[in-house]
């Protein structure tokens, strides 16, 4: 019974996104696929954004940063040529493993880069790194001292991105070839391979929620709202709150940083904006118009703004639709405005004295 | 089961707790009590690892347990329960006792993401062990409702399902007949009761003078963070330091 | 290093650190008296530029300068009439996600007004070539200015909350706001009253120091968390540590040049901003006595 009622809207969805598909072709407006891709990696980050700043109550102003280190590595690894280390110990290793890829530029120069595979696992694997360093101390933090510091962070990206030669600097990096899942199935910008893209995109994304959705109808979920209702009761049941906070930063971080490195793949590049404290700003938004502790309201207005704005729908007041929609939430409904359960999770506590 | 040595507690200049020490044998209910101020709730505190005593050794079950996140003291068996109730907003009465039963189920973040069988399974043990907690507390009915907007008498029994639920070797209980009527404090005091023939030692810190005086087996009395008596009740309703300290007070108090 | 760079990076470093403590005391002000971090603080300074650089087009520069604080002093008043004030009980997230949202709006009502370019005042005193020479080095007038400007703002603030009712008022609110609501004081009027000071202070710095480092749409972002730094680093709510921090930090930077490459000069800041909340988040100066009443 419980099994169905959780997973009978996956299908529903699924059977909407195959629908989707369809009436794009039949209508001969395949073009919205583009942006219904791109929405729906954006989406990925954004739902793994909600379980930790929903469920387990922690606000991060950085994850334009995981996004970017995921996409920026990914691009970098397979782009850059590495030729100069050929003979280093570690590039002779994946050498041999099959990891490496030779080509030759358009002069006839030998090109040395990585594999998409391994570079995409490196780039998560570091953004998973990072975000267990950076979680340990970040997350002794509440309020502004958490939301100042995660904005922190989010900006080093940025500048590193901007300044780091490695990264392209300003102009970011670009012509990044396809990533290859399997044989015959590439993530690509290509038009010929859009609507296996789409497809693509959209099974990462309800992988990706069913995953979240089975974690907070689970003991762990259950465990993260209690922290988000009083984090001393929560110690008191045997809840160890810091490991579990932990954890689902490194888990949002982790969502934050394959959507990246597919998106990138897709775009077939990245650019310093990716990495910009708006975008940050910008997810946080969603989570919070989607209702917060509300993984389908989250997930259905990032994919709704993230198409309105793919699309120009906004036009140059992109940034500023963002910020009004921000205040009128925060103002008028800061339970989200598809808040179906009243669940409020700014509600000051003011009994703990 | 609890063994506290000369613990002391300083705030900056203020000895809350001062060279307190004593044993509570397993099996037993044992009640801490004293005036306002007189260091009930920090020495409870430090019992269950919210705060570090300066100095002093705490020991449960033959174990040192001073200075240990509270999750750790309570992973070793010590449930308890707060003085102001606190249940989690926005869960029903039987999710806040799903989460007594947190310690003693082992699901981690991988299994519940991927619903594994014995995630499944073990979530369906969960939720019968609570279901029959909520049924011994007389509680089943409100299974469903918002713990938060349950009375006052049926929260305090939500929470102290949620400690049960725990399996606790040792049961702290911070003033469990505040804020209730006599009805609901004697039902409290039956609860406390059955909590011991359960095989679960107790230990209480309390206001209610009837509560501590009908239930325990032996009292601690604090005034100004010191230990001024221990002993059965009949004794320490003799004891002269104690009436002029505790009940003198309230005399005070009453005028 | 030879005495004449040393004093070059050093003029920098005090001309950048007093404009970021004039940015966290502006913090301090709001914060004392509501218990909010204002996000949108940095863009006061974008607006006390970009309004004064604007109208210097209809009047002399001093007016320009004191028409831009008045304005700005009134947008401040505006955003607390209109987004703050009536929200009871507000928790701390929600106040963090609206002041995120007034700082986009202000940002990006600035990029229609005035375009992504960059603008500067004129120097006040002779060109961007004038010179002093202090000790061998040639220094700027306008730094000069800079560093007087913002010294007399720190002065003229302490006396205020010490000399004048206004401020002693609004200092009793940040003590203890029941308290003070209770000896008559309207604290809603003096939550106003900040949110209009702290506009005002930063105007002034947005305006003074615009002819060094220019003015731009986007530049209170960078402000904002610098300001935060130095309030962080000071102890926050505390004005004095903030003048101190700022001072250490602002240097910290201008040496930081002769090391790294300038566009890693924000990352130091920042990574000066992580390492003080992890291992002192009540600041520097801070006691961490009092650190335990406030919650991090």
């Amino acid at each position: 019974m419980e099994f169905i009622k959780r997973y009978l809207p996956i299908a529903g969805l699924l059977g909407i996104v195959i629908g989707v598909q369809l009436l794009t072709s039949a209508t001969d407006t395949a073009y919205y696929l583009t942006q219904l891709t791109m929405a729906a990696y954006y989406s990925l980050l954004i739902i793994g954004l909600c379980v930790l700043m929903g469920y387990a109550g922690q606000i991060s102003l950085g994850h334009a940063g995981f996004f970017a280190i995921g996409g920026y590595l990914s691009a970098a690894l397979t782009s850059n040529d590495f030729s100069a280390y050929r003979e280093t110990a570690v590039m002779r290793f994946m050498d041999t493993a099959g990891l490496l890829l030779h080509r030759q530029s358009l002069y006839g120069e030998p090109l040395l880069n990585i594999q998409p595979w391994p570079a995409c696992i490196i780039a998560v694997v570091v953004a998973i790194i990072i975000a267990f360093l950076l979680g340990i101390p970040v997350l002794k933090l509440k309020g502004h001292y958490l939301a100042m510091a995660t904005l922190g962070f989010g900006i080093i990206i940025f500048r590193v991105a901007l300044a780091a030669e490695f990264f392209g600097e300003a102009d970011g990096i670009s012509e990044v070839p396809p990533f290859q899942l399997f044989p015959g199935v590439s993530v690509t910008g290509d038009f010929s391979d859009r609507v296996q893209n789409y497809y693509i995109a959209w099974g990462l994304l309800l992988l990706g929620l069913v995953l979240l959705l089975n974690l907070i109808h689970s003991r762990v979920g259950r465990a993260l709202r209690s922290i988000h209702g009083s984090e001393e009761a929560s110690e008191a049941i045997g809840v160890n709150t810091a490991r579990y906070k932990l954890y689902t930063f490194v888990i949002s971080a982790a969502f934050a940083a394959i959507a990246g490195s597919f998106l990138t793949h897709y775009n077939g590049g990245i650019g310093p904006s990716e990495a910009g404290v708006m975008k940050s700003v910008r997810y946080v938004a969603i989570v919070a118009v989607g209702g917060m502790a509300n993984l389908w309201g989250v997930l259905i207005m990032g994919i709704l703004l993230n198409f309105m704005s793919l699309r120009g729908m906004f036009g140059t007041y992109d940034d500023a639709v963002f910020g009004v929609i921000l205040i009128l939430i925060m103002l008028f409904a800061p339970q989200g405005i598809l808040s179906l359960r009243i669940r409020n999770i700014f509600r000051t506590k003011r009994n703990d004295t | 089961m609890l063994e506290l040595s000369a613990v002391h507690k300083y705030f900056g200049g203020l000895h809350a707790v001062n060279n307190v020490g004593f044993k509570v044998a397993p099996g037993t209910i044992k009640a801490v009590i004293g005036p306002n101020g007189a260091g009930k709730t920090t020495l409870f505190n430090l019992i269950a690892g919210g705060l570090e005593p300066s100095s002093g050794t705490i020991t449960f079950k033959g174990r040192p347990i001073q200075g240990l996140k509270p999750h750790r003291v309570a992973s070793l068996g010590m449930a308890r329960t707060f003085q102001n109730i606190k249940l989690f907003h926005g869960m029903t009465a039987l999710e806040n006792v799903m989460l007594g039963c947190h310690i003693r189920s082992r699901s981690g973040f991988l299994a519940g993401m991927f619903n594994l069988p014995r995630t499944w399974k073990e979530e369906k043990d969960i939720r019968a062990r609570s279901m029959a907690l909520l049924e011994l507390l007389d509680i089943a009915g409100y299974a469903d409702v918002e713990a938060t907007s349950l009375a006052f008498g049926q929260q305090r029994a939500v929470e102290m399902a949620r400690a049960l639920a725990m399996e606790p070797d040792l049961l702290l209980l911070d003033e469990p007949a505040a804020g209730l009527n006599i009805y609901e404090t004697a039902e409290i005091a039956r609860l406390i009761e059955r909590t011991r023939e359960m095989g679960i030692t107790v230990l209480l810190v309390e206001h209610d003078m009837s509560l501590v005086m009908d239930i325990s087996d032996e009292i601690v009395v604090l005034s100004f963070g010191e230990k001024i008596a221990e002993d059965v009740p009949d004794e320490i309703q003799r004891n002269p330091d104690v009436i002029k300290i505790y009940l003198g007070e309230d005399e005070e108090a009453a005028v | 290093m030879e005495l004449s760079l040393f004093l070059q990076y050093l003029f920098a470093g005090i001309t950048y650190g007093i404009i970021y403590a004039i940015v966290a005391i502006g913090f301090n002000i709001i914060y004392n008296t509501t218990g909010i971090i204002n996000f949108a603080q940095g863009e006061f300074l974008m607006l006390g530029g970009m309004i004064s650089i604007s109208l210097l087009h209809f009047m002399p520069l001093p007016a320009a300068i004191t028409v831009a604080v008045v304005i700005t002093m009134l947008v401040g008043a505006l955003i607390e009439i209109v987004f703050i004030r009536w929200i009871e009980n507000p928790s701390v997230l929600r106040m963090i996600v609206i002041t995120i949202g007034i700082s986009i709006i202000i940002r990006e009502a600035a990029l229609h007004i005035w375009g992504e370019s960059v603008r500067a005042l004129p120097y006040f005193i002779g060109s961007a070539v004038t010179s002093v020479s202090i000790l061998g080095t040639k220094i700027s007038p306008q730094v000069l200015i800079v560093i007087g400007v913002c010294s007399v703002v720190v002065v003229f603030l302490s006396f205020f909350f010490k000399f004048t009712s206004i401020g002693r008022e609004m200092r009793a609110c940040a003590a203890n706001r029941r308290a003070a609501t209770l000896c008559g004081i309207n604290v809603k009027n003096m939550v106003t009253f900040s949110f209009m000071l702290s506009a005002g202070i930063g105007a002034l710095a947005g305006a003074v120091m615009s002819p060094i480092t220019y003015s731009q749409y986007d530049n209170g972002t960078g402000l904002a968390i610098k300001g935060f730094t130095v309030a962080i680093m000071g102890g926050l709510g505390n004005s004095p540590g903030a003048v101190a921090a700022g001072l250490m930090l602002g240097i910290i930077e201008a040496f930081s040049i002769s090391v790294l490459p300038l566009a890693f000069q924000d990352a130091v800041a920042i990574a000066i901003l992580l390492i003080i909340l992890f291992i002192r988040p009540h600041g520097l100066f801070g006691s961490s006595e009092a650190a335990r009443l406030k919650e991090f």
